[in-house]
């Protein structure tokens, strides 16, 4: 139990997504103007993480890794499909989002069409395929990779609300000409990874 | 007096719009704010409130932080003489041939001393941190055309207080220009900022120059390694040591009142109380933000103590050291009470002080790299302050919508 309990604390502060692996970066910054969008995002990311990192975790070890077809039939033990990694877990990743964005856009049309493109993007997300990927370098077994996956979508979602709430409190501020926008969000986003360094070498 | 009132006048023709000097306008304005009381009021945050305008503020800060500057000047000169009294090295700097040439004597006891010799490691980094932060202050004022604005007073006052006494002073210079440029003024100045630039500044040189920031050897200004003298502060020692490192080194009255390594200006828990005192009468402070900082402290130490651990000797430091040691007292008083960074809204104060209170106990205990957890907890609670502000107000609209429904 401790354990778990590290490991989702460490994924959501310690090696937090967006400000630690600076990972899923152009949906983080262009979809974090307003708190209520950033929060559906994120909402919307968590699901689709803790759902895809433990699915892929299965396919990983049931379909794609050396010998993992002998359960089929003992004759294909010798076939390792790993080459298919990529695409296998973008083809699980994109067909957990569309079933996000038809649950939205059945439930709550008026945040599917906040998030727009980005919704769909998600499948294209580098944080969701990064998750995946350290899932499968960090060998880890199911129940770590949905504590894994939860853990780095509560990260993620966390940092993009905190951004959302400090940009919608800079409507009042007054930065120069050129840094208007997008210039100011991305030293914001250097300043905000300062303050997570807070937790750089946290041991548990 | 009056022939002051009178040059100033005289000048402003060519200081307002259409006169020669009109970009240096807030030079002139600067020096008619700073000799007199200017009659127009602040139009930026932090809101004026009563007779109580933003110079009025800011001062009022400095004056509460007097107790920390004089312990600044005593503990720094009071923790070099102390080591070199006890065998270490002076170091091989001009303060110390100043010291020599003035023939004061590096004895502890010498109240004068103590003094001189913590002015002479003080005084130039203070000097250095106006200088630079006033530059880049009035650069961006004279450019951009808003005023000089009375907060970079409390950040170079707050700056010099939370470094170590050996800090290079190019390192001084660079810490301030990153809190004041890329903290303060690319927002648009005093008000607009989202971190508070003096904390900033200080993690900024932390993370950037570690060996020169943090560790054993900085804190006190005398050549401590080869001579057995630690200069470990009592929260290092606790990463190693647990509480008995720490009540081998002090006991409370001693931490309470300040003479312990660390930080120029943040060692008196005594003298950040008496600063407490002053911004609580004056309304300035927060006393929900101090108040709930303490709670949480309370809170997570109790409960780290409770839980104990085999491997990590910090988990048993009581409520008692968190709170005296290190830059707890500084920090709650002076930093996490800046009403820019920190939440707008009173009732948001209180999540924002306890949270700060729980993450430096936190960061403290399971952090062995950082045992001084104060400066990061703020700041890290200082990204989230605008997010409090908002589930504030989204309450309230949500009550404020129910009470009128039908």
């Amino acid at each position: 139990m401790e354990h778990y309990l590290n490991l989702a604390v460490t994924s959501i502060f310690v090696e937090n997504m967006a400000l630690a692996f600076f990972l899923g970066m152009c949906s983080f910054i262009a979809v974090s103007k307003r708190v209520s969008t950033a929060l559906g995002l994120g909402l919307a990311v968590i699901f689709v993480l803790s759902v895809t990192v433990p699915m892929n975790y299965l396919v990983l070890n049931y379909a794609l890794k050396p010998g993992a077809l002998a359960w089929v039939h003992p004759s294909l033990a010798s076939y390792d499909l790993s080459f298919l990694g990529f695409l296998t877990f973008i083809g699980t990743i994109a067909a957990m989002t569309q079933v996000v964005e038809m649950t939205l856009d059945r439930f709550m049309p008026k945040l599917y069409a906040a998030l727009g493109i980005f919704l769909p993007l998600i499948a294209v997300n580098c944080a969701i395929l990064g998750a995946s990927l350290w899932m499968m370098e960090r060998n880890y077994d199911l129940a770590e990779s949905a504590v894994f996956g939860f853990g780095s979508g509560v990260g993620w979602a966390l940092a993009i609300v905190a951004l959302a709430g400090i940009r919608e409190r800079l409507r009042y501020s007054n930065p120069p000409e050129g840094l208007r926008g997008l210039g100011l969000t991305f030293i914001l986003v250097g300043l905000m990874a300062i303050g997570f360094m807070a937790f750089a070498g946290v041991q548990l | 007096m009056r022939f002051l009132r009178a040059l100033l006048d005289r000048q402003a023709r060519h200081f307002e719009k259409g006169g020669r000097l009109e970009r240096l306008y807030p030079l002139w304005e600067a020096q008619d704010t700073f000799l007199y009381t200017p009659g127009d009021v602040t139009r930026v945050a932090p809101h004026v409130r009563d007779a109580l305008d933003m110079k009025r503020l800011m001062i009022t800060v400095v004056i509460a932080l007097a107790g920390c500057i004089y312990m600044a000047l005593y503990n720094t000169g009071y923790q070099a003489n102390l080591a070199i009294a006890a065998g270490a090295a002076p170091l091989d700097l001009w303060q110390t041939r100043a010291m020599e040439s003035m023939g004061l004597p590096f004895t502890p006891d010498d109240l004068w001393a103590c003094l001189v010799h913590g002015a002479l490691y003080f005084v130039p980094v203070l000097i250095v941190t106006f200088a630079v932060g006033g530059a880049w202050e009035v650069l961006f004022s004279v450019v951009r055309g808003h005023e000089v604005n009375e907060g970079l007073l409390v950040t170079g006052m707050l700056f010099p207080l939370i470094l170590p006494a050996t800090a290079p002073l190019w390192q001084v210079a660079l810490g301030i220009s990153f809190g004041v440029v890329v903290g303060k003024e690319i927002f648009g100045g005093t008000g607009m900022n989202v971190l508070n630039p003096a904390l900033t500044a200080r993690a900024f040189l932390f993370f950037a120059y570690p060996a020169e920031m943090s560790g054993d050897a900085v804190w006190i200004a005398a050549g401590t390694a080869p001579d057995g003298v630690s200069g470990a502060t009592a929260l290092a020692r606790a990463t190693e040591g647990g509480l008995t490192g720490v009540t081998e080194m002090l006991d409370p009255w001693q931490a309470f009142i300040g003479v312990m390594p660390g930080s120029m200006g943040e060692t008196s828990a005594l003298a950040c109380l008496a600063g407490a005192v002053v911004l609580i009468a004056t309304g300035i402070g927060s006393w929900r933000i101090m108040a709930s900082v303490a709670v949480g402290t309370l809170a997570t130490a109790l409960f780290l103590n409770a839980v104990g651990s085999a491997t990590n000797p910090f988990f048993e430091v009581t409520p008692l050291w968190h709170v005296l040691l290190g830059g707890w007292a500084f920090g709650t008083v002076y930093m996490a009470t800046d009403p820019v960074s920190g939440p707008s809204t009173p009732s948001g104060h209180y999540p924002y002080g306890f949270l700060i209170g729980c993450l430096v106990v936190l960061i403290r205990v399971v952090n062995p790299a950082y045992p001084e957890g104060m400066m990061l907890a703020i700041l890290f609670m200082n990204l989230f302050a605008p997010l409090i502000d908002y589930v504030v107000v989204q309450a309230n609209v949500r009550r404020r919508r129910a009470r009128h429904a039908r």
